[in-house]
């Protein structure tokens, strides 16, 4: 149990995937310029990450990795180089049927997530996810909890951005620097403060 | 015309039209391989690479996709370029390939790939495709290299590996600063270099949402 504690801990604040990988950043950017915005897709990153990486690290543990074909008589194939085809396939049709099953029978939800829940295909949090998660040999218990922690590490992130932002369009920028420019300037900033929790183990 | 616009397909995205600076794509992995120039390089020929074939690939078949499916279609060549990118990196550069770890897997979402394929190569024939793809891979690659420079000098004393400055550790005069080697000073870099190249090109300045209103004097005194 404290083993998926410190995980979790790990994925939410030490290795957070917008702050600390740079991951899912086109849309960190694009879409925080209002909080309402940034926390839909927050939620709709959170639950897209937590069904997807346990679901790729199933497919990896018996499908794709080397020698995982055991049970089917084929014990020297090694298909782990169909690893992103598989995974990008994977998000992308996960995503397709989530998008279904919450227009039947969440319409609440599914109206709140709107046009974010397609755009999450492309996020590369959540692809980064599932790499990272064969990278480092997760087992099935470890990706879901690491794929909920990551998810909502990034949440955090884009709503504290999307905090930021509305509070900083008052203020006079210089010209160069508006927009985009200073964005990335806070981000930094925010990186450096998410910085103080590495060497944080429980 | 032909040749003008071949040209300015290929060098609009440099600076006047650059993919991290204007377009805001493939921000993602733009920081995160930028430690080293070596490294770099690598990632950016990977990119370019990418690009330009994705964009030949589906600027050839663009009159036989059905729209519904062109999103799953475009995918799939970008999912198998980058599978075949990765398959000659692990084959030939094995240590910088480990560097780059889920990176390069990543450029299958990077947005620059999928961007162009989908604003570009959907609606132009494949030479000039081709070229596009190539030139905002380079406008890509310019960013990073950029980036890339100022964090392996400042941070490691160093360029492609080769020390330049000697470092204290080594009986030198500089001091590395470290913090340069770490995610936020490559935010600070590039929100600079977005500065530096609007100053220079004061059109890509963006529109404020609130403008203050101006002092009036009177009130003043």
């Amino acid at each position: 149990m404290e083993h998926y504690i410190s995980l979790l801990v790990k994925a939410i604040f030490v290795e957070n995937m917008a702050l600390a990988f740079f991951l899912g950043m086109c849309t960190f950017l694009a879409i925080s310029k209002k909080i309402e915005a940034a926390t839909g897709l927050g939620i709709a990153v959170v639950v897209v990450l937590t069904v997807t990486v346990p679901v790729n690290n199933l497919l990896y543990n018996t499908i794709l990795r080397e020698g995982a074909l055991d049970w089917a008589g084929l014990p020297n194939v090694d298909l782990s180089f169909l690893g992103l085809l598989t995974y990008i396939g994977v998000i992308a049709a996960i995503v397709q049927i989530m998008e279904m099953v919450l227009d039947k029978y969440i319409p609440a939800l599914y109206a709140a997530l709107g046009v974010f829940l397609p755009l999450i295909t492309v996020n590369c949090a959540i692809l980064g996810a599932s790499l990272f998660m064969v990278e480092r040999d997760y087992t099935f218990g470890e990706s879901l909890v690491y794929g909920f922690g990551a998810g909502l590490g990034w949440a955090l992130a884009i709503i504290a951005l999307a905090g930021i932002r509305e509070k900083l369009k008052y203020s006079d920028v210089p010209e160069g620097l508006r927009g985009l420019g200073i964005t990335f300037i806070t981000v930094g900033l925010m990186s450096l403060g998410f910085m103080s929790f590495s060497g944080i183990s429980l | 015309m032909a040749g003008s616009s071949a040209k300015q397909v290929l060098f609009e995205p440099i600076f006047s039209n650059n993919p991290i600076a204007l377009q805001i794509l493939g921000i993602c992995s733009a920081l995160a391989v930028t430690t080293s120039m070596s490294v770099t390089i690598v990632m950016c020929l990977a990119v370019i690479a990418v690009t330009a074939f994705s964009n030949l690939a589906v600027s050839l078949v663009r009159t036989q996709i059905p729209g519904s499916i062109r999103i799953i279609v475009q995918m799939t060549i970008i999912a198998s370029l980058v599978i075949v990118v990765d398959q000659i990196l692990k084959a030939y550069a094995y240590e910088i390939s480990k560097q780059l770890s889920v990176f390069v897997g990543l450029i299958i979402t990077n947005c620059i790939v999928m961007g162009r394929a989908e604003g570009f190569a959907m609606n132009n024939p494949p030479l000039l495709s081709f070229l596009d793809g190539i030139g905002n891979g380079l406008g890509y690659s310019v960013m990073l290299l950029f980036v890339a420079f100022f964090r392996e000098l400042l941070g490691a004393g160093s360029l492609f590996g080769v020390g330049l400055l000697p470092v204290v550790n080594e009986g030198g005069w500089y001091v590395p600063n470290g913090l340069l080697l770490l995610p936020p000073s490559a935010f600070f870099i590039i929100g600079l270099a977005i500065w530096g190249l609007r100053a220079w090109k004061p059109e890509q300045v963006e529109e404020p949402d609130y403008k203050m209103s101006r002092h009036k004097a009177k009130e003043a005194f």
